[in-house]
């Protein structure tokens, strides 16, 4: 799967956007594989309460299953407007 | 329904010509322009980045939601991206409705939502550097009372 970053967490984790093998099941369990990867991830994944997260481009919360999914974003609350 | 993402300076008037010429069953016509001004002093600059696989479908959906719950003739959202200066238009909305009461609420909820729920981030680059502007729980709490 794709895996986007915006914002303060692309500058912390460095790309802009990834591919990733992964067997997650949930967004959190893709967070949790992000996490043990390297110190960046865990630094931009320290708090997800002040993440939010996108799959196939649909707002959700972290608990959502991630069966089949082509893309995932994380980013800071949004400021639009 | 016209939902625009792009670049490029808009023309106020123009858009709101265009808008308005199309909607000759509306006794109201609101519009609502958001700019860029310098809070702390000093904005060299504000950089909206944005999501651009996401960013029309969600606004599509917040002006369709609009349409829906409010008596529209129409409703229009331009939204910039890029390096913006000062007093530089960065969005505007525009609704058109029979009558003004219905023209403003839902100028107002496509407002909450752009604020919150379209995939925008503001940075502010000033002398002393950049900072990711954080969003405000004001603007969160702003939607409930949808």
């Amino acid at each position: 799967m794709d895996v986007l970053y915006f914002a303060w967490v692309r500058e912390r984790i460095g790309v802009p956007r990834e591919t990733l093998d992964s067997d997650a099941a949930t967004v959190m369990d893709l967070v949790e594989e992000l996490r043990a990867r390297e110190d960046r991830y865990a630094a931009a994944f320290a708090d997800i309460s002040a993440l939010r997260v996108a799959v196939d481009q649909e707002l959700v919360p972290f608990d959502t299953p991630l069966n089949g999914a082509r893309e995932v974003a994380f980013f800071p609350p949004m400021t639009g407007g | 329904m016209r939902v625009q993402v792009q670049e490029a300076a808009f023309d106020l008037g123009a858009e709101t010509a265009r808008f308005s010429s199309g909607c000759s069953a509306s006794g109201a016509i609101v519009t609502f322009t958001g700019v860029v001004r310098d809070v702390a002093g000093g904005l060299e600059r504000m950089e909206i980045e944005h999501y651009p696989g996401m960013t029309q479908s969600a606004l599509q959906d917040i002006a369709a939601e609009a349409v829906t719950r409010w008596t529209l003739e129409d409703a229009l959202v331009i939204h910039r991206y890029g390096a913006l200066r000062t007093g530089e238009m960065i969005m505007m909305v525009a609704t058109a409705a029979p009558h003004r009461a219905d023209a403003f609420e839902a100028a107002q909820f496509l407002m909450d939502y752009l604020k919150s729920r379209a995939p925008f981030w503001k940075r502010e680059v000033t002398a002393q550097g950049a900072a990711w502007v954080a969003a405000k729980t004001e603007d969160e709490d702003a939607l409930k009372r949808w």
